[in-house]
């Protein structure tokens, strides 16, 4: 089983959900953006929550299936066509041999994923399948898929059940002007309290130089007590940090392992996937919780999720 | 070897990372107190422990939330207090073998374009800068900005140079910069901003390796000029 790229998109990579054990190398872990979605797509399809599957911008790749296959697909709305039919979001969906898969406009959102039954097989680096641009190494070639890549696809793929659903409830956390839960940083208290007043207060626009690296952000001006100084520490993605000239940046996938400037923030981890979904010119703001109420958010996705799994499992043959 | 207890803090950044931080200075010292820590947590490991990565004077360690819970505290409460049990006990060695590392480089005109900039802040002439900064070794602090990007210290003051006002597009692979009293070797072509002064032919990560790079924390890196 295989599926062929027959229109190379903006920026498609495969990604799964990154590799871990090698930042005291400098090495990131990267994956996918919205690590939620590639979890929930997986269960979905009953994959390893951790296959590969495609992780796209808008315009995002014409996909034609050499074979039957059962996909899925979700993170970003970018009106998905199966053979000119919109192809329902969140549900395993099957696609027949010669069908192509399109993307005709975007709804919202900046990635959208899609997940295939078996998982994408591709070179793996440091023990991923993703993708690093940066290295060249992982997904096909460590390179943004292109016209004529052929992508493998484990196991059987058409095994099991289609027309399948994630709850709203795992899917629906998708707002237009989010409120993004963060837990203070390490660096927190060295705001000003009218620079810590103005990061919980404020509106952040998202600049058009955001990438997987990280979100650049437009607002109000924040500022450190102090002219400081700060030794190189680490920081891993959804980190809030605070650049010299006052404009704060989460950091993404792609971030790098260290860094120089005050951590102020981080995103917490139910809350990451909404950050990877915004692009430029939304709007966010931030509030500060408390790390008890970031772990109950946390629980709270991950029972959802083993609902579904285990919905997924009463409901298979 | 003094053992004495060493002072630290444990702070969070986020649900699943814990920072073991030991003061806010470049210290061989405070380092090797941080390297030593960061291969005990390693070597110690605990529930939900996913891996731990020294920076100049901290440590930050990952974990999984999901496995380092309790009934009794959160799973960062856990964490910390795991972690402040085995840097509390860590000498500043584990054993664990250091490297020290030959690195042939060249020195100014096309491999080191700020080196004329730098003797002239400093006033000295360009050989000095070059024989000053090849008359001692360097630690390998930590690895960070770049994949095997090393970092690297201490120069002498003599040498020491900020960085560039505006940052390259495109530093060619192999460039040895300086930013402070700090300096580093670029693995990959990428943007930067340190002052170039010489450039190495010497592969620093290799990512068709299983052990990609070159360097590790803790080691000692010597250059020396070729032709």
């Amino acid at each position: 089983m295989s599926l062929k790229i027959t229109r190379a998109g903006i920026l498609d990579t495969v990604q799964d959900l990154g590799r871990t054990g090698y930042r005291a190398l400098g090495v990131n872990p990267g994956g996918a953006a919205d690590r939620d979605a590639v979890r929930i797509l997986n269960t979905l399809l009953g994959n390893d929550e951790n296959a590969a599957g495609v992780e796209m911008h808008f315009p995002a790749a014409n996909i034609e299936f050499e074979d039957d296959a059962v996909i899925a697909i979700g993170g970003a709305h970018f009106r998905p066509e199966l053979k000119g039919v919109a192809v329902q979001k969140w549900t395993s969906v099957l696609a027949k041999k010669g069908e192509t898969l399109n993307f005709t406009g975007r709804k919202y959102g900046a990635r959208c994923y899609l997940a295939v039954r078996g998982g994408i097989e591709t070179e793996q680096w440091l023990g991923s399948a993703s993708t690093n641009l940066f290295v060249k190494a992982g997904g096909a070639g460590g390179r943004k898929l292109e016209k004529g890549d052929v992508l493998s696809v484990g196991g059987k793929a058409t095994d099991g059940p289609v027309g399948l659903s994630a709850g709203r409830t795992l899917t629906d956390r998708f707002l237009l002007e989010p409120m993004l839960r963060v837990t203070e940083g390490p660096e927190h208290h060295l705001l000003t309290a009218v620079s810590a007043n103005a990061f919980e207060t404020g509106e952040f626009e998202v600049r058009s130089d955001s990438n997987r690296m990280g979100i650049r952000l437009e607002g109000p001006p924040l500022h450190t007590v102090d002219e400081i100084d700060l030794v190189s520490s680490a920081v891993a993605p959804g980190t809030v940090q605070l650049l010299p000239d006052g404009s704060a940046v989460i950091l993404g996938a792609d971030s790098q392992t260290t860094g120089g400037y005050p951590r102020i923030a981080r995103i917490i981890a139910a809350d990451l996937s909404i950050a990877a979904q915004v692009s430029t010119g939304d709007r966010v703001r931030f509030r500060l919780v408390p790390l008890e109420e970031a772990y109950a958010a946390m629980c709270s996705f991950e029972r959802d999720l083993s609902f579904l799994r285990l919905g997924l499992r009463f409901r298979a043959p | 070897m003094k053992n004495e207890p060493v002072q630290f803090v444990v702070e969070p950044l986020g649900e699943d990372c814990a920072i073991i931080s030991l003061g806010k200075v470049i210290s061989e010292d405070v380092n090797r107190r941080a390297v030593s820590i960061a291969e005990a947590v390693s070597d110690a490991g605990f529930e939900g422990f996913v891996e731990a990565s020294p920076a100049y004077s901290s440590v930050a360690v990952f974990f999984d939330p999901g496995k380092a819970r309790s009934e009794t505290g959160t799973p960062f409460e856990n964490v910390k207090t795991e972690l402040e049990r085995i840097a509390g006990a860590a000498g500043p060695s584990t054993g664990r073998e250091k490297r020290a590392h030959t690195v042939p480089a060249r020195f100014g005109g096309e491999d080191g374009p700020d080196l004329e900039e730098i003797a002239e802040r400093r006033g000295l002439d360009p050989e000095d800068v070059v024989e000053i900064f090849l008359s001692r070794d360097y630690r390998v602090f930590m690895l960070g900005f770049l994949p095997g990007f090393p970092y690297l210290g201490t120069l002498d003051e003599r040498i020491a140079t900020s960085r560039r006002e505006s940052p390259r597009t495109r530093v060619p692979a192999g460039s040895i910069g300086i930013a402070g009293s700090q300096t580093g070797i670029y693995p990959f072509d990428s943007p930067g901003g340190w002052q170039l002064i010489g450039r190495t032919e010497v592969t620093v990560f290799d990512p068709g390796s299983d052990d990609p790079a070159m360097f590790r924390p803790g080691d000692s890196i010597r250059f020396v000029e070729s032709s």
